[in-house]
């Protein structure tokens, strides 16, 4: 077994940049239509400014409550959203102002996976001509018999073996995760410059799921592919990722090498959702962090940090009066809270009073 | 102690135009006042089948085998809630308008049902859903019936003046933790949880396990909680079960089953579930599908995706083997596996 930890850590630094994601937002505005000359309008902010960078072959887990704008970031890396304001820069190109030709150029380096293989399928298309469909669109292979053998090659990337066999059927006539597999393979047959994943695997059974993330893991391997994982299942994030960004609210507060978030979380937030999450071992006793309340409405958003409400460490004053900056506290870890650097000073003092 | 709930030899069985899907099939466990079993399996495994089981909370073309007993309290429930079937020898039908089961069904037995998103009426207050049920089992009031739905809300620890809410004015947190108001309105002695936080966030999902854990050891309530979550049962349950293709491979403690593992399913299952502990290791996933249970296999059903198997697998149904007491298996290698499994670390 290759471990991809290793091989990603090595290539850490001189990796090529494919997406760089810079202050990116999006509002969506309410009361639209007749409404919209009543009054001040209204914004949800889904995704209110965040940058990172995808590297060459890496994973990033985007992980985060429902509502918390990781689908929307998704869709906004693939365009099917237009940004407020931001840019997202693929081949020195910023893709939100891409039109047209430029448009379906962009459209072809990426795709997407969904969440559900029973909704994303078109149920009366066979697996032959739902794969094949990019293809002809983006007029790739010469005579129909190429289109043919690439389509068979994607299957078999995508571990439906002999391809042949699945040629020929129908999504009605596929298991879950042999769905979700066409759905992957349709992604692939382009060979896209990155692949967005949106809870590709939380609609399939635990066996199942097993075997599509291992599949993810080495196409990554084998093509080099990055990914956005984006998922709400933390020890699945943990699988999958090289990095992890969590989100709340709209806002990164907290990125950094998987194990780092995992191990060595500074952001309350992370510190509640980690301490959340359920291990299968009945012998491990966690300690509940419990945070009060509940996620509040993206439309009225809470002034300066906006945890404050339901972190027990919130101070008056500061908290609820200054947005905190996503800063680098360590190396490749970036936290968006005032007390990060207590928090790592305190962590460091434990682990020397434990050596 | 004696046993509050003993499942002996549970087959629940749906005819369809072809033929009998044996969705659950000789099916044993037994439940002591406030304990916890876990029911785990893949989706299709019959654990749900298993759980409206106890109930007979059944489809209409569900047939339930003659010799089957749901044992609770000292009576049998299978007894009272159906009769003979007429059209097929072996097999009773479920007597939907019988009087004597509505003692039991959540007065005694409630339930947490799958998705308390779609559990509600979405025309009728939540309150009112919950006074209804209390009044048609209590000779109360509706004013003592609306006090006691108060002292539920104040227990999950949902604000009293969202009684008069509609179920679209709740958050999904606040529906489950509404639906557990619900479930423990009438005192019942078992509470059948079918996937109770699976739509829900982890922080929410983690608080209202934690809910139902405390008011468990209070209330000292038993609950089969039926879940494909492997890591929820480790949280919440003493007594674990395996279900697969409607057979109950293995049961025994929580700590029996992840660290004695005495079933190759069970192994694979747990390997197949990614932790947020320990060393990251590659997950396994288990080759092929879950067989068609309106045809299942000849002998161990788990037998065709087995890396054990062997000729015998494939040809003779696996006897219960005690491994250790109380911890059972049904697999034919099971002392020479038992220890050699690798259970979740």
């Amino acid at each position: 077994m290759v471990n991809w930890r290793v091989v990603s850590k090595m290539a850490e630094d001189d990796r090529k940049v494919i997406v760089k994601v810079r202050n990116l937002k999006k509002y969506f505005e309410l009361h639209t239509g007749m409404f919209k000359f009543m009054g001040e309008p209204i914004y949800v902010k889904a995704v209110d400014g965040i940058s990172f960078d995808l590297h060459e072959g890496e994973i990033i887990g985007l992980v985060g409550e429902s509502g918390c704008g990781k689908t929307t970031t998704g869709r906004l890396l693939t365009r099917l959203e237009d940004p407020t304001d931001g840019s997202v820069i693929f081949e020195g190109k910023d893709i939100a102002k891409l039109k047209g030709k430029d448009l379906k150029w962009y459209r072809r380096n990426v795709q997407m996976i969904f969440q559900d293989p029973y909704e994303s399928l078109n149920p009366r298309f066979t697996v032959q001509k739902t794969i094949m469909e990019p293809l002809i669109i983006h007029g790739i292979g010469e005579t129909y018999d190429d289109k043919v053998e690439m389509v068979i090659k994607a299957l078999e990337d995508a571990g439906l073996r002999p391809a042949e066999e699945y040629l020929t059927r129908f999504p009605h006539e596929l298991s879950g995760g042999q769905r979700q597999r066409v759905a992957i393979a349709r992604a692939l047959v382009l060979r896209p410059q990155f692949i967005v994943a949106d809870e590709p695997v939380s609609m399939l059974d635990v066996s199942i799921r097993a075997g599509v993330m291992n599949l993810m893991l080495d196409l990554r391997e084998k093509y080099k592919i990055p990914f956005i994982f984006i998922t709400h299942d933390i020890a699945v994030a943990r699988y999958m990722s090289d990095r992890i960004a969590v989100m709340y609210l709209g806002k990164v507060v907290e990125m950094g090498e998987t194990e780092e978030v995992i191990f060595n979380h500074l952001h309350p937030y992370t510190r509640a959702l980690i301490s959340a999450v359920p291990v299968p071992d009945p012998e491990h006793k966690h300690g509940r962090v419990e945070i009060k309340g509940e996620i509040p409405s993206p439309i009225n958003l809470p002034p300066g940090c906006r945890f404050w409400p339901r972190c027990p460490y919130a101070q008056k004053g500061l908290c609820d009066k200054k947005e905190p900056p996503l800063k680098e506290v360590s190396p490749g870890h970036f936290v968006a809270c005032h007390f990060a650097e207590r928090f790592l000073e305190e962590e460091q003092g434990e682990k020397t009073m434990e050596i | 102690m004696a046993n509050l709930l003993t499942v002996k030899n549970l087959s629940v069985h749906y005819k369809i135009q072809s033929g009998w899907v044996y969705a659950v099939d000789g099916v044993n466990f037994e439940l002591k006042k406030g304990e916890t079993m876990g029911l785990v399996g893949e989706s299709g495994c019959g654990k749900t089948t298993t759980g409206y089981g106890i109930t007979q909370l059944l489809a209409s073309n569900a047939y339930v085998k003659s010799n089957s007993k749901v044992i609770f309290d000292g009576k049998d429930l299978i007894k009272i809630g159906t009769y003979p079937s007429k059209k097929y020898d072996g097999y009773r039908k479920i007597d939907e308008f019988n009087a004597g089961m509505r003692e039991y069904r959540w007065a005694r037995i409630s339930m947490i049902f799958q998705g308390a998103m779609n559990a509600f009426n979405p025309v009728y207050t939540v309150g009112d859903q919950i006074i209804e049920a209390i009044l048609a089992h209590e000779n109360m009031t509706e004013q003592e019936a609306r006090k006691r739905v108060e002292e539920l809300y104040h227990l999950v620890g949902i604000p009293k003046d969202r009684i008069d809410n509609y179920p679209h004015e709740y958050s999904g947190g606040m529906k489950q933790r509404a639906m557990i108001a619900m479930s423990l309105a009438l005192n019942p002695d078992l509470i059948i949880a079918d996937e109770p936080t699976t739509a829900l966030d982890v922080v929410t999902q983690d608080r209202i396990l934690g809910e139902m854990v405390r008011l468990q050891e209070r209330e000292n309530v038993a609950m089969v909680l039926i879940t494909h979550d492997v890591s929820v049962v480790a949280e919440m349950a003493h007594k674990m079960a395996v279900m697969y293709a409607g057979h109950l491979v293995e049961k025994g403690t929580a700590r029996e089953i992840f660290k004695e593992t005495a079933h190759p399913y069970t192994e694979a299952l747990l390997k197949a579930f990614p932790s947020i502990k320990g060393e990251k290791k590659r997950l396994r996933s288990i080759p092929g599908s879950p067989p068609d249970l309106a045809n299942p296999p000849k002998g161990c059903r788990f037998a065709p995706r087995c890396p054990y198997a062997k000729d015998i697998c494939l040809e003779k149904e696996p006897p219960a083997i005690e491994i250790s007491p109380g911890h059972i298996t049904k697999c034919h290698f099971a002392e020479e596996l038992y220890g050699e499994l690798a259970g979740g670390e």
